[in-house]
C-alpha cells in the first residue's frame, strides 16, 4: 500500500509538472488584460479574434501547412524505397547509409539550419520556400524511414516471395502486396513527420526571410514585440489541433503504434 | 531423361559453403523429399530450384532447358512456404486467385477455377475469410490451393506441416500426397521429420552438410542406410566399431576392438579396415545369463531406463560403450541388473 501511494504521488507530480504550464497558458488566453497575467482577470475572446487580425499569422500558417504537407510527401517518396532497401537487402556500406539517413536527428538543429543557410541561400542563392522545403524534408526523413522500416520488418519476407513465385514481378509485388500491408506505417510516418515539420524552429529560423516565414517563427517574433495574450490564444488553438490529430490516430491506428 | 537436373550446384555465403557440388535428378510425376537436420542445405536446394537463390556454380536444368538464370516469376513453379505466407490483406478467394490474376486470366475463368480448387481443398465456405481468421490447417490448405491453381510445372514445399499439431500433420500429409498423385505434379518436399517424409515420398534424399548422402526409396533407406549419418538419422542408435575377420559367403565375421566376435549378414564390402555396425534399439534382444559367451552376444549392466509405452528403453553399459535397447517384452529390468544382449546377424547394418 505504502509503495503504491508513493508511486501515485510521484506520478501525479509528474503530470502536474507537465500539464500545469499548458493550463496556465490556456487560462491566460481568455483574460481581459492586454498583457499576460495569471490568474486572468475577467473573460474575453478578443485575443482569439486578434489572431485573425494579425495578417502574418494566417499567412505563415498556410506556409507552414504547405511546407509540412509537401515536405512530408517528398520524404515519403524517398523514405519508403530507402526503408525497403535498408530492411531487405544487405550491401556494402549499409551501416554507413543507415547512419547517413538518421544523422539529421543526431546533428543539432541549429547547426543543420545554419549550414543550410550557408549552403542553399548564400552559396546557391535559392529562394526561401524551396530552401525551407529541402531543409524540412531532410529533417523529417529519419522519422519516416524509422517508422516504415519497423513495419516492414514485421512483414514476413516470404509473403513477397510467394507473390513473385505466383508470377508477379518485383515492382508489381511492391505495389500490390507490400504497400497495402504497410499502410498503417505510412500513415503513422506521415503524421509524425507532419507534426515535426509543422513545429520546427531551428531550421526554419535560419531559412525564413522578410515576409516569408513559418508559423512558429512568426510566433517567436511576435512575442519579441508584443506581450499580449494573443500568443496564448494561438497556442490553445494549436493544442486543440494536435489533440484532434492524436485522437484521430488513436481511433484509426491506436497510439500503441508509436510505442512499438 | 529426368525432368529436373541439378548439376554440380554450389552455393556459399562468404566462406560458408552451403551446397557443395550437389547433383540431383528428379523424374516427372515423382514426389521427392529432401530430408536432413537444420543447416544441411535442404532448404537452400529447394530455393535454388525455386529461383530464389542463384547458385555460384553449376546448372539447373528443367525439362531439358537451362533454368539457372530464369526469373522466379517466369518459372511457373508453385511454392508453399513454412509460414504459409498468405497475403494478409486479401481474403481466401483473392489469395488463391492471385496467380491467375498475374496471368491475366479472364474474371470468369478465375471465378470458376477458384471455386473448383477451394472445393478440392474443402474450403468453399471460407472464401470470404481473411487469413487471420483461419486456423493453421486451413491456412496451410489455402497456401496449397494458391500454389496448385496456377497448374505449376513443379510443386515446391518447404516444411509445409511443421507449424501444425501432430494429429493434423498426419492428416494433411495424406491430403498432400493424394493431391500430388491426382494432379500428377512433380514435387520437391523439404522436411526434417523422418516419419512424415517416409510416409509420402517416392524417393528420399538424405542430406548432410550440403551433400546428398543417400538417395533412394524410403524402404531402402530405412533398411539399408548407406552411411553412418543416414543410419543415425533413420533411427539406428547403436554403432559398433568392427574390423573384418573373415568372409564366409553372405556371412561376414567381424571382430570388435576387445576381441568379441559378431557375425553379420551383409554383402557390402569396404576398402577401409574400420567398419561400423549399426543396430536399431528395438533389434537388440535381452537374454538370460545362460547365453553368456554365445555368438553375437555382449554382456552389460542396465543403467537408466525410460518408459516408452509399449515397453521400456534401457541404456545398457557394456565393454563397447553404452547401448540403447528397446525391450518390448513384459520383463522389467532394474538399474544394476546384469544382462546379455543378443544382436541378430541380419539386424546389423554395415556402414
Amino acid at each position: 500500500m505504502y509503495k503504491n501511494k508513493l508511486l501515485t504521488t510521484f506520478t501525479l507530480a509528474v503530470y502536474i509538472f507537465l500539464l500545469a504550464p499548458l493550463v496556465i497558458i490556456t487560462a491566460t488566453a481568455f483574460g481581459t488584460d492586454s498583457y499576460l497575467r495569471f490568474p486572468p482577470k475577467g473573460f474575453s475572446l478578443k485575443w482569439v479574434q486578434n489572431i485573425f487580425e494579425v495578417e502574418m499569422f494566417a499567412r505563415t500558417f498556410v506556409i507552414s501547412i504547405q511546407i509540412a504537407v509537401i515536405g512530408t510527401l517528398i520524404a515519403l517518396l524517398i523514405g519508403i524505397p530507402a526503408a525497403y532497401a535498408l530492411s531487405r537487402y544487405s550491401f556494402k556500406g549499409k551501416g554507413f547509409v543507415q547512419g547517413l539517413f538518421l544523422s539529421p536527428v543526431i546533428v543539432p538543429g541549429i547547426v543543420f539550419g545554419f549550414s543550410l543557410l550557408k549552403f542553399l541561400i548564400i552559396r546557391f542563392e535559392m529562394d526561401i520556400i524551396p530552401s525551407l522545403l529541402i531543409g524540412h524534408t531532410i529533417v523529417i526523413l529519419p522519422y519516416i524511414i524509422r517508422v516504415i522500416s519497423s513495419s516492414l520488418e514485421n512483414f514476413d519476407y516470404s509473403i513477397e516471395e510467394a507473390a513473385i513465385s505466383l508470377g508477379a514481378s518485383g515492382l508489381k509485388t511492391f505495389f500490390i502486396v507490400i504497400l497495402p500491408n504497410v499502410t498503417s506505417g505510412v500513415i503513422a510516418a506521415f503524421i509524425l513527420a507532419f507534426i515535426n515539420s509543422f513545429n520546427n524552429v531551428p531550421i526554419s529560423i535560419f531559412l525564413s526571410g522578410p515576409g516569408v516565414s513559418t508559423l512558429p517563427i512568426q510566433m517567436m517574433s511576435y512575442v519579441e514585440y508584443y506581450f499580449d495574450p494573443t500568443i496564448s490564444a494561438l497556442s490553445v488553438i494549436l493544442m486543440i489541433m494536435t489533440a484532434v490529430l492524436m485522437f484521430a490516430i488513436e481511433r484509426t491506428l491506436g497510439l500503441s503504434f508509436f510505442t512499438k | 531423361m529426368a525432368l529436373l537436373n541439378l548439376e554440380d550446384i554450389k552455393v556459399s555465403y562468404g566462406k560458408n559453403t552451403i551446397l557443395e557440388d550437389l547433383n540431383l535428378d528428379i523424374e516427372k510425376g515423382e514426389l521427392i523429399s529432401l530430408l536432413g537436420p537444420s543447416g544441411c542445405g535442404k532448404t537452400t536446394t529447394l530455393r535454388v530450384i525455386g529461383g530464389f537463390i542463384t547458385p555460384d556454380a553449376g546448372q539447373f536444368k528443367f525439362d531439358g532447358k537451362d533454368y539457372t538464370n530464369v526469373d522466379v516469376h517466369k518459372r511457373n513453379f508453385g511454392f508453399v512456404f513454412q509460414s504459409y505466407a498468405l497475403f494478409p490483406h486479401l481474403n481466401v478467394a483473392d489469395n488463391v486467385a492471385f496467380g491467375l490474376k498475374m496471368r491475366k486470366e479472364s474474371p470468369e475463368v478465375i471465378k470458376s477455377r477458384v471455386s473448383e480448387i477451394l472445393e478440392i481443398v474443402d474450403l468453399e465456405e471460407y472464401a470470404n475469410r481473411y487469413p487471420k481468421e483461419l486456423s493453421g490447417g486451413q491456412r496451410q490448405r489455402v497456401a496449397l490451393a494458391r500454389a496448385l491453381i496456377i497448374k505449376p510445372d513443379l510443386l515446391l514445399l518447404d516444411e509445409p506441416l511443421s507449424n501444425l499439431d501432430a494429429k493434423l500433420r498426419v492428416k494433411m500429409r495424406v491430403g498432400i500426397r493424394k493431391l500430388q498423385q491426382e494432379f500428377k505434379i512433380t514435387t520437391v518436399y523439404v522436411t526434417h521429420d523422418q516419419e512424415e517424409c517416409f510416409s509420402i515420398s517416392d524417393k528420399v534424399a538424405v542430406m548432410n552438410k550440403g551433400v546428398i548422402e543417400h538417395l533412394d526409396t524410403p524402404q531402402n533407406i530405412y533398411d539399408n542406410p548407406k552411411t553412418e549419418f543416414v543410419a543415425h538419422f533413420v533411427g539406428y542408435e547403436n554403432f559398433l566399431d568392427l574390423t573384418l575377420d573373415r568372409v564366409n559367403g553372405e556371412i561376414q565375421s567381424m571382430k570388435t576392438s576387445n576381441g568379441l566376435s559378431f557375425n553379420v549378414e551383409s554383402n557390402r564390402t569396404f576398402d577401409r579396415s574400420l567398419i561400423k555396425g549399426a543396430v536399431r534399439p528395438e533389434d537388440i534382444e535381452i537374454l538370460g545369463e545362460d547365453y553368456e559367451n554365445a555368438q553375437n552376444v555382449i554382456k552389460g549392466t542396465v543403467g537408466i531406463s525410460t518408459f516408452l509405452g509399449k515397453g521400456y528403453q534401457y541404456i545398457v553399459e557394456t565393454e563397447l560403450g553404452d547401448l540403447v535397447v528397446n525391450d518390448g517384452s513384459n520383463d522389467r529390468y532394474n538399474n544394476g541388473d546384469q544382462v546379455n544382449l543378443f544382436i541378430p546377424k541380419e539386424k546389423i547394418i554395415l556402414v
